[in-house]
Order: C-alpha cells, then structure tokens, then sequence
C-alpha cells in the first residue's frame, strides 16, 4: 500500500511540473513538448490495444487523421468541445466499422488490412475535397494558444494511462491476458472473445482519434498528405516496441527518446531522415523485440542470481 | 432414472469428405456420470467439441435442459452452464495457478470478482489437491498439477454438465488412484458429468452408464458393465480386421 501510494504521489507530481511547463518555456520547448506528448499518448492507445492483444494495427494515422479533418471541418460551425466530441463519434463510427469486419482476421492479415485502410480514408478524403469541396487543403483559424493544446493533450496522456491502468486490473483485463494465451480457453470460460477487443479497439481508436482533433489546431493548413502520412502509424508502433507495448508504461518510455531522436534526425539529416528511420525501425524489432523493459528486466534477474527464467513454451503460443 | 440433461440427437459432423461423426443420438442424466467409449478415431473427442462449441455440428441437434446448444458459439454455451478440460492439457501459461481459476470465476454465469472471488479460488484449488498453491506459475506446474489446476478451472465455472476429456490419461497408477477419487468426489456433490476415457479402471470404477462409440457411429449404449461385454464393443477395441 505504501508503495501504491508513492507511485500516486510521484504521478501526481510529474502531471503538475508538466501542467506547470507552459509559464517556464518558451514557443520552441514547448512545440518540442507538444509533439512528444502527442506521441506517447499516440503509442500508449497502441499499446492498449495491440499491445494486449497482439493484433498489430497500422490504422493509427486514419484515426489521427479523421480527428484532424474533423475539427478542419467542423470548427466553424460548432463550440469547440462539440467538436471535439464529433471528432470522437466519427473515430468510435470508424472503428467499430472497421473492427466487426476485421477482427475476426488474423495475424498478418489484420495488419495489412488496417495499412489499407488508412491508404483507403485518405484517398477518400482526397477524392472528396477535389470533386465536392473543389480545394485540397483547408484552413484552420482558431482561438487557442499552443498552451491550451498542451494542456488539452496532457489530460488526454494523463487519462490514457489512468484507463490502461484500471482496465489491467478489470475484468476485460484478465480477459486479455487469457485472450493472449489461448484463444480456445478464452471461449470455453465464457469469453465474449469478438466483443471484447472489439471494445478495447474502439477505445484505442477513440484516443488516437482525439489526439488528431487536438493537435489540428497547431498546423493552421492541413490536407490529406500531411494529416494521413503513414509514418505517424509506423513511428506509433515502433515506439511502443521500443518500450514494451504490453506494459502500462513501455509505450510511453519508447516514445520520449525516439521522438527527440527523430526531431534531432530530421533537423539535421532531412535528406536521409527516412533510411535512418528505417534502419532504426529495424534495429529495434531485432534488438529489443520484447522491448526495454523486458530486456531489463532480464538483465537484472540474471545477474541478481536469482533464477526465475520463464519457460520458453509460456512465452510462444501456437 | 431422472431426467435427461443433455440431449444429442442425429449428430453428424463432417470434415470435408471425411464424416468423423454420423447419427449420434444420447441422453446424459442430470446428477450421473456417463463415459464416452470407443477406439481411437472413433470420434468421441469430435462429439465432445461439438456440445463445448469448439465445432459447430454439420446436422442433429444438441439440447441442455431443453435450451439448443448446437450452433452456439463457445462462449454463450458456457454461459449456458457446460464447462471442460481438454484432451491435451490447455493451461494459461503466462498466468498463475489462482489466476487460471479466477479466470473462470470472472467469466460464468454468476460472476465473481475481488477478495471473494480470490478466497473461492483459494478454496477450489484445496479442493483439487493443490492448496496454498495458487502464486505459483501455472507453467511451472508438474502434468498432473496441471490437470489438477484444469479441473479446478471447470468447477469454478458451477457447470450443469461437466465435459472431461481424457483427464485420467497419463497419470501413474497412484496418480490414477487420487483422479479417480476426486471425480467420484464430484459426483456426491451431484455435478453431472460426461467424460471420455480409455482408462477401463476408471470407467468401470466411475461410470454408471456408457456410450460406445467406433468408427463415428455409436455403437452400444446403456449399463457400463453390460455395454462393456457386448460382442460389438469387444471388436471393436479388440480388433476384428487390422489386429
């Protein structure tokens, strides 16, 4: 319990250095803050949902993207929250659509799939604003400074992984974690196995979603090639890799240093940013492919001589 | 007799050309223990995947208590009160002993969740001979443990009928003796089950009344011991053609 508690206080604590960010940085740091937030909120939804249940998404950035053009289209029309709340509709529309036709796939399949997917709403989009709308981009003029964003964006961080901690000691989190082991056993005990990561997409999806809308404002001009790039998908996952996607914190461990090597990538090799990133890509699933924390974690049993290996067969499944 | 808890009527289960199981028909008595015989192949474990849910049946009709169970995926048959172990032990390997069976808890019927449902696994696991156990890694469990922790798993569920498939099998005569005991032990409590075994010790030990099956047909049913001299059922497992 002591211990409980100190992790609350010590929560706490860094949610109000952060919240406190915006009256000590300036416009630079605080851009940085906003990207890396975004991020670890983006990777920490992913790992919710495909961390826990192995199914592999590449969707992210069609959900990110229709929180975006959501609030391009809408931010005219309706109060902000309103907005932000049809942000979220469409994205849980999307992904309860997408996850009754898909998640009965497997493996491989569900990852091409969702690569599809988002290929597919972009190139809707697309087609939309040239035939209807008659203009590629659209412009986004609103009322709220960079620290309203951060704000906004830290609540969703800080309650993305609030959630993820309550749903491991749910119910639906045992059934993931039986889901996870066997599939077969999972039914025999009563569990709903379509309907369960059903839900657990759909709540990733939403987050990811509204991660979009929030951020939209700061890029003033979108279109689909900059709010569809698939590399927030493949940067989201690879993060979560990095991390540990299975674990509550592994996502978001990951996506710190990745996301400031990538800015420091970019700003300084903008020409072979996309190999480097590629490499690196590589060099993860290789390295670490259980991530950091299991790697660690290892590590330390190992050497603390005390033997508590986990059986191969518990770590494979058929 | 008392009445029928499970009705199999006209079963047949095709696999593409091949038909594993055709025009079974049995009932199973509320509160008895009834085996499922025959040779390997005969498509017992087929018959028993389609009252789980495991397979959907090809034609005929499975009823428990006069609600329809063929057709129904797994989950919702569960939900309907039927548990089981499997032929090949399945654990949740990454999970710990108590946690395999606070797993079933907090998916049936009446679900269990918290410190009650913590002391009700504590409690099944005693039951199964594995008390003070439940932190272990179920991995790490010797095979019999393991069978042990399965049919812990099934008993959580409070299942009207009980599904064991083979769960003597590969047990050490003591190992054998201890099983035995503790599915007897089951049937005082009045939990109605159906159970596929080769094991003849058991069946003749366990079994009121018997299901022959050879080949996908069923072949004799009714008093253990009589159904167990019937000529056919002899042939069968001795051999006619191929011994």
């Amino acid at each position: 319990m002591m211990k409980g508690a100190f992790v609350w206080a010590i929560f706490a604590l860094t949610l109000a250095v952060l919240a406190a960010a915006p009256f000590f940085l300036e416009a630079y740091g605080l851009g940085l803050l906003i990207g890396l937030l975004g991020y670890v909120t983006l990777a920490s939804a992913w790992g919710l949902f495909s961390g826990r249940t192995g199914y592999v998404s590449l969707a992210t950035v069609a959900f990110f993207g229709v929180g975006a053009y959501a609030v391009a289209a809408l931010n005219e029309v309706l109060p902000y929250p309103l907005v932000l709340l049809v942000a979220a509709l469409a994205g849980l529309g999307l992904a309860l659509a997408v996850g009754l036709s898909t998640l009965r796939l497997a493996g491989v399949y569900f990852v091409i799939f969702t690569f599809g997917l988002a290929e597919l709403v972009r190139q809707l989009v697309t087609w939309y604003e040239i035939n209807v709308t008659g203009t590629l981009g659209r412009y986004i003029f609103m009322d709220l400074g960079p620290e309203h964003i951060y704000w906004q964006l830290l609540a969703l961080a800080a309650a993305t992984l609030f959630i993820t901690w309550r749903i491991d000691r749910s119910r639906l989190g045992l059934a993931l974690r039986v889901i996870a082991d066997d599939e077969v056993v999972a039914a025999h005990l009563g569990i709903d196995l379509a309907r369960t990561k059903l839900a657990l997409f759909a709540l990733s999806s939403v987050i990811v979603t509204l991660v979009g809308a929030i951020q939209a404002p700061r890029w003033t001009y979108i279109e689909p090639a900059i709010v569809f790039n698939p590399t927030v998908s493949f940067l989201t996952l690879v993060m979560a890799l990095l991390g540990g996607a299975s674990r509550l914190w592994g996502p978001a461990l990951g996506a710190v240093p990745l996301f400031l090597l990538f800015e420091w990538l970019s700003a300084n090799f903008p020409n072979h940013y996309s190999i480097l990133l590629g490499l690196l890509f590589i060099a993860i699933v290789f390295a670490l492919p259980k991530g950091v924390f299991a790697f660690a974690e290892m590590h330390l049993k190992t050497r603390g001589g005390e033997k508590r290996i986990v059986p191969v067969e518990a770590e494979s499944k058929p | 007799m008392t009445a029928a808890l499970l009705t199999v009527s006209s079963l047949s289960k095709r696999f593409g050309g091949l038909v594993a199981v055709k025009n079974v028909s049995f009932d199973v008595a509320a509160g008895e223990i009834t085996g499922l015989l025959g040779p390997n192949g005969s498509g017992k474990t087929t018959v028993l995947n389609m009252i789980s849910g495991s397979f959907k049946p090809s034609a005929g009709a499975i009823e428990l208590a006069g609600a329809r169970l063929s057709g129904l995926p797994a989950h919702k048959i569960a939900a309907l009160g039927v548990a089981r172990t499997f032929q090949l032990v399945r654990i949740l390997p990454s999970l710990t002993v108590a946690e395999n069976v606070l797993a079933a808890l907090a998916f049936r019927r009446e679900r269990l969740w918290g410190v009650e449902a913590k002391e009700r696994a504590d409690a099944l696991l005693e039951e199964v001979g594995l008390s003070g156990r439940g932190r272990e890694s179920a991995a790490d469990l010797t095979y019999i443990d393991q069978k042990r922790m399965e049919l812990a798993r099934a008993l959580a569920a409070e299942p009207r009928l009980l599904l064991l498939d083979e769960w003597l099998a590969g047990l050490n005569p003591g190992e054998l003796r201890v099983g035995i005991d503790l599915i007897a032990g089951l049937r005082e409590k009045g939990v109605t089950i159906l159970l596929v075994e080769h094991v003849m010790e058991a069946v003749r030990a366990l079994c009121g009344r018997a299901v022959v099956m050879n080949a996908g047909v069923k072949i004799a049913e009714g008093n253990t011991a009589k159904v167990l001299e019937n000529p056919e059922v002899v042939q069968a497992y001795l051999g006619g053609e191929d011994a």
